[in-house]
């Protein structure tokens, strides 16, 4: 009897973790696909993932229920608690990167046809092959609940905020030469930082993919890369 | 393929044995339940306990015994069967039971999906949407499901699923679902995909870039038939201009070109074996002429036998790439070293310049296409800005890195480094 119940309750956390992997799944997807849509300039594209966001929050909220009555029903100790409680919290950021990838499709809705120059979204772009490497490995990590994989994601997160840096010195050099550009480049530069903060989703996800193998902590504040607000103003040319 | 599956797959291989285990048990419960109704007649009991025990004992435990163990035997032959046919299989398979859970694949779909294993919900190795809804879109109907899937990083890779609904044992009773399984077969069209994206791309790009060029072409065109008309002096220098202008598009052109043939085929890797000493040294005979126009002289190090898995003509275009950078963009500091280290867990090629360096927002953008750091100053060199766009597809395909370490004024340093494949350790 009593291995019934071990076998239903690990029946329940598989399910909740087969959960979270294709939350995890419905995220990279919709980011994916933000990032097609701002490339291609296509206001199809966009509004199919606008059109995904009420899915990924009605999954997001069946997984919570699913975790919350675990709790009550199991009362979980130890890694088997930290599990229930690690879902929670990464479907939360799950949900969030969702979020910022329906904000840079509304983005896109607004500046169809208005990008002269493809090289304006490269930049762009490039910053979001960093972060969905880091969403993919990070989800990876936490399938395989594979410690070091998490500490690696973890720790690159400085590459993107090197090259959010970058990006943003960028466009605001063609804001300042073509002030017909600074609408366009202002709804991009807000992309970015929407990918960017897609990066510190990944980067909590990972700390919630190390504390449910380990039990442990990841250091809780990380000296950031981030000096565009520290830099001196630049000169135009 | 898949029908072959089904065909040769008469019947479910776990499934059949437990339903045969079942009936065993039924057989025993029905036995005891017969015996505690005996007990309740006193005189009976002995004789007809006796009597059936021996009976039942005789016919149907040793029947039924026997009956599971020559089931669980033609069970493990089928299976062996059909997992021979699925290892067989060129393309990924994946066989799931009725709770979409993962019973079998081949060696092609844990090479494709590495996190899958057996008794796994395949949503663990396939997160994917699409494959996630059609995986439940069979499940509920029954019917064959098709769904596509595009995987963006590291690199890029579609796929095209097929989920078809097999019922290895056509005769048994019950509920539809009882014996379902499911095969899913993956085909790789990635080359497909890209090839179509190339087109779109190179098209973009190619027209993008070259209107700045066109446009001066014909300017300087304009002006021989008109102002210049009579003047053979300034004809001859704008022709001469005109022709390095040419001469710039056709090469923008074959760069474009080889970046998609690259991108074709990044998802594979390249098996031959090359002598990286060897390629070194034919790239730095090959830019010895522009060194010398540039009073640089490139110095070299650690030039010993040292092999990578790799393609030959396109790391001759990483290292040429590279060197040619540190020669033209660094050709202030003279000097350009070239260093070949073989070490325990990597080869490394170090090529590093004492030029003006490059400033640190612009390091990790240097390998988009079109990226420069002064656009003026790469046109003027015959720049196209997509070298270190290629090297970086190259190399991706070669699974190896490159680390760019560069301060203002005190050089630059390109790295490329090939891990080299984990060596067991010894017994
Ligand atoms: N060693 C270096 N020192 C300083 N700047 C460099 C160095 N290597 C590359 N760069 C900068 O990086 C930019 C991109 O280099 P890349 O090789 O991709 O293009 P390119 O040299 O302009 O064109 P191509 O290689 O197609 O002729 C260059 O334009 C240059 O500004
Ligand atoms: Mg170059």
């Amino acid at each position: 009897m009593a291995e019934h119940i071990v076998r239903a309750f690990d029946a329940d956390l598989d399910a909740l973790s087969r959960g979270v992997a294709e939350l995890g799944g419905l995220a990279e997807s919709m980011t994916t696909r933000a990032i097609e849509a701002l490339v291609r300039q296509s206001p199809a594209m966009a509004n199919e993932v606008i059109a995904l966001d009420a899915k990924l929050d009605a999954l997001q909220q069946e997984l919570e229920e699913k975790a919350v009555l675990t709790i009550a029903r199991r009362q979980p100790m130890a890694v088997d608690l930290r599990a229930v409680i690690a879902a929670i919290r990464v479907t939360h950021d799950l949900e969030r990167i969702g979020d910022l990838a329906k904000n840079i499709c509304k983005r896109v809705l607004a500046i169809t046809g208005l990008v002269q120059a493809p090289k304006l979204v490269k930049g762009v772009e490039h910053l979001s092959q960093l972060v969905l490497t880091q969403l993919k490995d990070v989800l990876d990590a936490y399938v395989e609940r594979n410690a070091e994989k998490a500490l690696a994601v973890w720790e690159h997160d400085e590459n993107i905020d090197a090259l959010y840096t970058s990006l943003f010195r960028e466009l605001l050099t063609y804001m300042m030469e073509d002030p017909r550009n600074i609408g366009v480049c202002a709804h991009l530069l807000f992309c970015a930082k929407n990918i960017e903060r897609m990066g510190d989703h990944a980067t909590n996800v990972a700390e919630n993919v190390y504390y449910l193998v380990t039990g442990g902590k990841l250091l809780a504040e990380r000296v950031k890369a981030d000096t565009t607000s520290l830099e001196k103003p630049m000169s135009a040319q | 393929m898949v029908a072959a599956t089904q065909q040769e797959a008469p019947a479910p291989p776990t499934r059949r044995w437990r339903q045969s285990a079942a009936v065993g048990a039924l057989a025993t419960t029905l036995l005891i339940i017969c015996v505690l109704a005996l007990i309740g007649s006193p005189v009976l009991l002995p004789a007809l306990a006796g009597a059936l025990v021996t009976v039942i004992a005789a016919l149907s435990r040793p029947r039924a015994e026997h009956k599971v163990w020559a089931e669980i035997s033609s069970q493990e032959t089928v299976r062996a069967g059909i997992q021979a046919i699925v290892s067989g299989v060129a393309d990924p398979v994946v066989v799931l039971d009725s709770h979409g859970n993962v019973t079998m694949f081949n060696a092609q779909a844990k090479a494709a999906l590495p996190q899958l294993g057996i008794g796994r919900h395949l949503s663990f190795a396939v997160r994917s949407p699409e494959v996630v809804s059609a995986v439940e879109r069979v499940l509920r109907e029954g019917t064959v499901a098709e769904a596509e899937f595009h995987e963006k990083v590291p690199v890029e890779r579609s796929f095209e699923v097929r989920a078809t609904p097999v019922r290895f044992d056509a005769a048994s009773a019950g509920p539809p679902s009882a014996s379902l399984e499911i095969v899913m077969l993956f085909r790789d069209v990635t080359a497909a995909r890209r090839l179509e994206r190339m087109r779109v791309d190179f098209v973009a790009n190619a027209s993008h870039e070259l209107r700045t060029p066109l446009a001066s072409l014909y300017g300087f065109i304009e002006t021989i038939e008109g102002p210049a008309k009579n003047d053979p002096a300034a004809q001859a220098r704008f022709l001469a201009i005109m022709r390095e202008q040419a001469r710039r598009m056709s090469r923008l052109i074959d760069d474009l070109l080889s970046l998609s043939r690259i991108e074709l085929k990044e998802h594979v890797q390249p098996t031959e074996e090359v002598r990286l000493d060897s390629v070194l040294s034919e790239v730095i005979d090959t830019l010895t002429p522009l060194s010398l126009e540039c009073r640089t002289k490139i110095e070299i190090e650690g030039m010993n036998r040292t092999q990578v898995t790799g393609d030959r003509d396109e790391l001759i275009r990483v290292f040429e790439n590279l060197i040619e950078n540190a020669v033209k963009y660094g050709q202030s500091g003279g000097r350009v070293d070239v260093m070949l280290v073989d070490g325990e867990r990597a080869v490394s090629v170090t090529v590093r310049d004492y030029g003006p360096g490059i400033a640190p927002e612009h390091l990790p953008r240097l390998t988009e296409r079109f990226y420069r750091v002064d656009v003026a100053d790469s046109r003027q060199k015959g720049g196209t800005g997509l070298g270190l766009a290629l090297v970086k597809h190259i190399l991706n395909r070669h699974k190896a890195r490159l680390v760019v370490r560069s301060e203002l004024g005190a050089g630059a340093s390109f790295e490329v480094m090939f891990a080299k494949p984990a060596i067991n350790e010894p017994a």
